[in-house]
């Protein structure tokens, strides 16, 4: 692809602090390269703010490969970026021509409370986590693989679900600010295995329950989570996880 | 909200298939000898309670993930866009409450006077001489039908309804089976299939009855 240059507007929410209410500002940006990730596109930006002796503006990013699921912008009205299965780090310039407005705003949701500008706290996932995402098993020496025998299928699905990396695109995107995905995807993936069934009961209820604790709203099955899930976590594990809920909710002891 | 919406669908089955009965022509007689039976058989009558408290459920429940879902986004998009949500599985709430006027004319038109006939006021139906149940005469519902449907607007508020009930079904009969739980790879598609069928069937089948009387295709 052809390299080019190309000035853009943006529109930026910028917001102090989490009581503090937040509003749009706007900058130019001039001679980006379509080469450059949208991150690197806010480096220029910020670069040039901290010259000016002006606030930068703040937002999550760790590894910048696709992998962390630390970067969350909702680029244009969508979670990440206009791309597919992808997320906002590994979004490129080229996706834009010069001339074009973008407007950049934090994840959206009542659970997810912005900290400055575009970073908001997701604290409340790994409190869902904390509630029932572990096994019970001894750590040591790696077993022998062959002494617990796991079937292809599962084991796939299971690594499936396990590839989320809980950026949280599945709840700013969703109409109803569901966290459903995140959480089925975190049952499904113990659920699976041999290894998740000593607290396979408990564990979704936990996990449902922290869920609804924390302010998240119902899921009324719009699949928008998919379509914008940087690893393209499938909502048949929302299914799974509805069946494991009625399952325990019908039969757990506790 | 699944499990009321698919008790609900199962209804509509039953619903549509007396009311189909208009179409043998024979002034409503096969339809209003099925009517009667559901207006009187005591099964009926208690299954007909269950109907209400389904539906009522439906309804609160609908409004309190309305209320929840709007408190969990306090602050909204400036823009969003949409890859795979489609508007009306984003507007279950509005096809909801427009299908709820709907059935409070609906119910106006047919259920009241049918049921509650002679109570304070409430106008009572034509009977006819059917005869069939104990010899009772029963309420001619589907004179009803005419008289109702001779006026185009009502016609059409009906073909809105269903419309809007369509759309409705469009989302919520495969929206219920994920929140049983049931998907597969080799037959998602066949419920989905099937959802898409019942959805368009049954308001087509419904929505062609205010047009034919209206239209006098049945006579």
């Amino acid at each position: 692809m052809e390299h080019y240059s190309m000035n853009l507007k943006l529109k930026v929410w910028r917001q102090k602090n989490a009581s503090s209410k937040g509003k749009f500002e706007t900058f130019e940006v001039q001679n980006i390269s379509s080469e450059m990730s949208f991150l690197e596109m806010f480096d220029v930006l910020n670069e040039r703010l901290v010259n000016e002796g002006k606030n930068p503006v703040a937002f999550d990013h760790d590894c910048r490969e696709g992998i962390c699921g630390s970067c969350s912008m909702y680029v244009n009205g969508q979670a990440h970026g206009p791309w597919e299965k992808n997320t906002v780090c590994q979004l490129h310039m080229r996706a834009f021509k010069d001339g074009d407005t973008i407007v950049v705003e934090p994840w959206r949701s009542g659970a997810f409370p912005v900290i400055k500008d575009l970073v908001v706290d997701r604290g409340a996932f790994d409190r869902i986590i904390q509630a029932g995402g572990f096994v019970s098993v001894n750590t040591g020496n790696a077993v022998d693989a062959n002494s617990l025998p796991i079937e292809k299928q599962k084991a796939d699905e299971s690594f499936f679900a396990a590839s989320c990396i809980g950026c949280g695109a599945c709840v700013a995107a969703c109409p109803n600010g569901a966290a459903m995905l995140f959480v089925s995807a975190k049952v499904s993936q113990l659920a699976l295995l041999p290894q998740g069934m000593p607290e396979r009961k408990t564990r979704v209820l936990n996990m449902v329950s922290q869920m609804d604790k924390e302010g998240f709203g119902n899921c009324t099955n719009i699949y928008e989570c998919e379509a914008v899930c940087p690893k393209g976590i499938s909502v048949s594990n929302i299914a799974r996880m509805n069946r494991e809920y009625f399952g325990a909710g019908t039969t757990a002891e506790e | 909200m699944g499990f009321t919406g698919f008790f609900l669908i199962t209804f509509l089955i039953v619903h549509c298939f007396i009311n189909g009965m208009i179409v043998f022509g024979d002034n409503g007689e096969t339809f209003n000898h099925w009517a009667s039976f559901m207006g009187t058989n005591w099964i009926v009558r208690v299954m007909e309670i269950g109907l209400f408290a389904g539906l009522i459920l439906h309804i609160v429940q609908g409004l309190i993930l309305w209320g929840q879902n709007k408190k969990a986004r306090p602050i909204k998009y400036a823009i969003s866009k949409y890859r795979e949500g489609k508007w009306y599985s984003r507007s279950m709430g509005l096809l909801g409450t427009l299908i709820l006027m709907f059935l409070i004319v609906h119910l106006y038109h047919f259920w009241t006077p049918s049921r509650l006939g002679g109570l304070l006021g409430i106008r009572t139906l034509e009977e006819t001489s059917l005869g069939i149940y104990n010899g009772q005469k029963v309420h001619n519902l589907y004179s009803e039908m005419v008289i109702v449907f001779q006026n185009p607007w009502i016609v059409i508020i009906y073909v809105l309804g269903m419309i809007s009930l369509c759309w409705h079904l469009l989302h919520g009969f495969q929206s219920a089976f994920q929140t049983f739980g049931i998907t597969h790879k080799k037959y998602a598609p066949l419920i989905k299939g099937v959802g898409v069928f019942y959805s368009i069937v049954i308001c087509t089948l419904f929505a062609l009855m205010p047009i034919s009387i209206y239209l006098k295709w049945i006579n």
